[in-house]
Parts: structure tokens; sequence; C-alpha cells
């Protein structure tokens, strides 16, 4: 009875109140839609942009163990760009324009990628990380109102903290090991530290969508409280790998709890985010290429799927 | 001497996988679909399993220090006994399915036989990786025919696939000193026998692809010999660094 008084939104709004999830076929305020084809697409282009950092030292992989397991971590991604943008196509929007949308440069992804693996512990550091980083974003997302995405994530975030495990201990055998290749690491940690810090957005004050986003259950907790978890994860991390933040103001605050750190470079991120990072044009030209060399490809696909159609029919007539 | 015979004929067979692993691992996150890249990641994942287990095997023989990587990583150019074939670059995908195709048909009829070896080890090596290569050409045969029977766009670019890859598959049937020696003490197969085999496989396959093997020509032979082209230079040059730059680490 109620109910009637109610508006759609309001309901819809009491529905994700009460822990309902929101299905394909349910209404849903257009902004709603919107901000979920953007957000969950974002995702999986960041899934398949980052491939390409971590693609690149495949072929150099210091042994057999370490290339098996990083041919396995990349795929996983793919796999992960894949359960995505079919939850973003159940919100009405196509494989083919949400590729149109990355590739012309219109749809961001994660900046992170953005930035170059230059050494072989970049890939402890980013599964560490990033990967780390990641999955303080995305556990939060399991839970999310929608439901295609809410399901895909539970799904990749099993396979996030199997990346992680594996990126630390990448790191730990690097610093149990020579000198070198515990400078290797160091580097790597100087390199990775900041922008991995970055990847939780903005400061609160700064994000404005974030009150909209905890109606709906994307976000439970604000860019600086998840910045301040992954700070407070990863110190004693660090510490157990006997390297150093690159932060001369971190420390530990006995008041608070949390530890203390440094200001963060906010004009290299939104630097990056414009694509001024060091290998945006790279990374987008990497994704240009493959699209456009496939065209070939699906046209062949498709032309021989249309004569098999054709002679099954024929068969059939 | 036995045990070094039987080295070098793991040698040849995980060469052959390592490589052409190698080569489908450059394409990771650069397939123009998704489905594809996973499924030839797919691939070179399987390769190199069956690569760790023939080294661990030829790493077993040779004692002291040698493990699968070293086996793998550190020799020298001439030392690899793998094809001209699975050297080859990844051109385009016409190429890359081409050059799998030719390859997976072979692996497939040599991995046959290997199940019926008299040394256990390559029995069991032989029947775990049968299952994935029988996928690997199903695969592969898949994606022959969709593009040689596409457009005309995919089917050209097909057939220059073929008639520049084809001289390279011969190779592969042509028996080394140590091949001959598997093959009369009954550890690998008579590859003789399977050639015939492979050619009727390979010419019915293309001729549902309507594609066709070039008129002439002139096969090419040496590497598993360790005459190798130039492209294994470069291909060592990235598979080997960090074991170079960095030697006696552990990662
Ligand atoms: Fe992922
Ligand atoms: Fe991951």
């Amino acid at each position: 009875m109620e109910n009637k008084t109610l508006s759609l939104e309001d309901q819809f709004q009491n529905r994700i109140d009460s822990g309902e999830n929101i299905e394909a076929k349910d209404w849903m305020p257009e902004k709603y839609r919107k901000t979920h084809i953007r957000q969950i697409s974002q995702h999986a282009h960041s899934e398949v942009v980052g491939m390409l950092p971590e693609g690149n030292w495949i072929s150099r992989a210091p042994s057999l163990r370490r290339k098996v397991a990083l041919l396995a971590k990349v795929q996983d991604e793919a796999g992960h760009g894949l359960y995505l943008y079919s939850a973003a196509e159940t919100l009405g929007i196509s494989r083919e324009e949400l590729n149109e949308q990355l590739n012309s440069g219109r749809a961001k992804y994660s900046s992170i990628f953005n930035y170059p693996t230059v050494s072989w512990a970049d890939m402890g550091a980013v599964g560490w990380l990033v990967d780390g980083a990641a999955i303080i974003n995305q556990v939060m997302l399991t839970k999310t109102s929608y439901g295609p995405y809410a399901r895909a994530m539970v799904r990749i975030c099993k396979e996030e903290s199997f990346h992680q495990r594996q990126g630390y201990e990448i790191m730990l055998s690097l610093c149990n090991g020579t000198e070198a290749q515990k400078a290797m690491s160091q580097d790597a940690l100087n390199r990775w530290w900041w922008p991995s810090m970055m990847m939780f957005g903005p400061r609160d004050e700064e994000s404005p969508n974030t009150e909209q986003s905890m109606k709906w259950k994307i976000k439970k907790k604000t860019n600086d409280e998840l910045r301040q978890q992954f700070v407070d994860q990863t110190v004693p991390q660090v510490e157990i790998l006997g390297l150093t933040v690159p932060d001369k103001d971190l420390k530990w605050n006995d008041e608070t709890g949390h530890y203390d750190f440094g200001t963060i470079d906010w004009d290299e991120f939104w630097d990056v985010v414009k694509g001024n990072g060091l290998m945006n044009e790279k990374r987008l030209k990497d994704r240009n290429e493959a699209w456009d060399e496939g065209k070939w490809v699906r046209d062949g696909a498709s032309a021989y799927a249309d004569k098999q159609a054709e002679k099954r029919a024929k068969k059939t007539a | 001497m036995l045990q070094e015979k039987l080295y070098d004929y793991l040698l040849h067979l995980g060469d052959n996988s390592m490589i052409l692993g190698q080569r489908l691992g450059e394409l990771c996150g650069h397939a123009a679909e998704l489905e594809t890249d996973i499924a030839l990641t797919n691939i070179s994942l399987d390769l190199f399993g069956q690569v760790r287990n023939y080294f661990q095997a030829a790493a077993q023989i040779k004692g002291g220090d040698a493990t699968e990587d070293s086996v793998a990583m550190l020799r020298y150019e001439h030392e690899y006994k793998n094809t001209y074939l699975v050297e080859q670059p990844n051109e385009d995908f016409a190429h890359v399915i081409v050059r799998q195709f030719f390859f997976d048909v072979y692996h497939q009829l040599v991995l046959n036989e290997l199940m019926k070896s008299k040394n256990e080890t390559l029995v069991a090596i032989a029947k775990k990786s049968i299952k994935e290569v029988d996928y690997h050409v199903d695969f592969s045969s898949t994606w022959v025919k969709r593009l040689g029977d596409g457009t005309e766009e995919s089917h050209a670019k097909m057939q220059t696939a073929v008639n520049i890859l084809w001289r390279y598959s011969m190779e592969l049937f042509k028996a080394t000193e140590i091949e001959s020696w598997a093959a009369d003490s009954g550890v690998g197969p008579d590859l003789d026998q399977l050639k015939p085999i492979y050619l009727e496989r390979v010419t019915s396959l293309l001729q549902e692809a309507t594609l066709s093997l070039p008129e002439e020509t002139v096969f090419q032979y040496g590497a598993k010999t360790g005459m190798h082209s130039e492209n294994m230079g470069f291909i060592l040059a990235e598979f080997q660094y960090m074991q170079r730059a960095y030697p006696n680490m552990k990662w």
C-alpha cells in the first residue's frame, strides 16, 4: 500500500538499502545505468590495458616457473576483462562500442598502467602493490548493488588476492637474494609506491561523487579511508622485505593507531590522468593496433559463419 | 652414452615447444579479441608446461647443478634443436595460425607415438600432453578453416602465410642422428612413417579451408642441427636476458 505513494526512485533506493541486488531487467534510474556503464567499463578497460605492462616481461621472465606464472596472471586479467565487459553489456551497451570508447581515448582506465615496467622486480611490485590496492577497492564491490557487477567481482577478487601473494612472493625471493636483486626491488618499490597510493583517487574533499556512490554501494569507504587502509596494511610487509618506503614523512602514529604519511603529488596524478604519463600513448597505440589488425580476422570469421549457416539452411531445405 | 642420447632427444622435444611457446608469449595482451588472447596464452602455457617436464628429466640426466632453467636458458644458439618453423615471427594472425597448425598436426602425431615409447618418462609426459595438443589441433584447424574460407582478404592472407611457412614444414620430418637413434631404439617415433599421414592431414584440411600448398617448394633444413635463422638470436636475447645479466641467482 505504502509503496504506491513512493516514487520509483525511492522504491529503487529502498531495495538497495534493504540489501537487495538490482538485476539487469529491473527498472533503474537513468543515472544509475549510466554511472554503472561508465564504472564497469572503466574497470574492464583497466584489466585489459593492465595486461600490457606485465605482458612486457613475459618474454624475459628469469625462469620457466616465473614465466608460466606470469603468463597465467596476465591471462587471468584478460578473463577479468571478459567478465566485466559482459557485466557492462547487461546494461545495454555493446562490446564494439566499449572497445571504440577505449581505443579512441574517450574512456578512462586506471592511470597506474601508464607507468612503465622497467625491471623484473616490477612484476613483483605490480602484483603486490597494484593488485593489492585494487583488491582493497574491489572487495567493497563484491557487495555492490548491481548484481552482475557484484558477482563478477566475487570471482575477480579471489584471483586478485592470488596475484597479490604471487607478487609479494617475487619480492621476497628478490629480497632474500643478492645485492643486485635487493637493489632491483628497492628501485621498483620507489617507483610504484606513490602511483599505487594514487590508485585510490583524489582526496575526499575533491571527490564529489562519493555520496551518491555510497548510496548505490559502489563505495563503502572514502578514497582517503581506503588509502589509509592500504598504507597500514602494506608498511609491515615492506618491513618484512627489509625495504624502505620512499616517504620520509611516514611514521606510526600512536594516537590515531595509523601510519601518517607524506603529501601525494597530485599534479603528477592529474598529468597522467590527462594523458601525459610516460606510457599513455604507447598503451593506446598497442590496443589500437591489436584491434585494427584484428579487423580482417573478425570479418573473415563472420563471413565464414554466414557461409556455414547458409550451407546448413540449404541442407534442411 | 645412452643417457647422453636421451638428453639430446629431450632437447629435440622440448626446444620446439619452448620456442613456439615463447613466440606465443610475445602476443599475450596484444590479440584483437580477449577470447583469442586467452586461447593463445593457454597454448603457450601448455607448451611451457611440457617443456618443464622434458627439461626436469633432462636436468636429472645431466646431474650436478643442472636445473630445468639451466637446460632451457643457458645454452648457446647452435645448441638449440628446434626447427625453423617455430622460430618464425608473429608476422600477423595468419602466420600465427598457420605456424601453429603446421606444428600442431606434427606434434599430435609425435605424442601419439611417444605414448608407446620404451622410455617411461616420455610415456608419462606424452600421456599428459596429448589432451592439450588435441585441443591445439582443434583450435588451429578451426581458425585455418574460418579464415581460409572467410573473406577474400582473409583467404589471401592465409594463403600467403601457407606459401611462406610451408618451406619449413618438412624439417620436422627429417630425422637428425639423435632422432634416428630414438626411432631405432624404440624411444621415439620413426618420422618417415609419420610424414605421409602428416601430408594427408594437412592437405585435406587446407582443401576444406579452400587453401592449397604451394606447387613448388624448396624446403629449408638446418635449424634442428643448430644452424638457426636470424630470428633465433633475438629470441634468445630476450629469453635468456635475465639469466645472462644476473647469473647464478634464484628467482
Ligand atoms: Fe584483474
Ligand atoms: Fe590481477
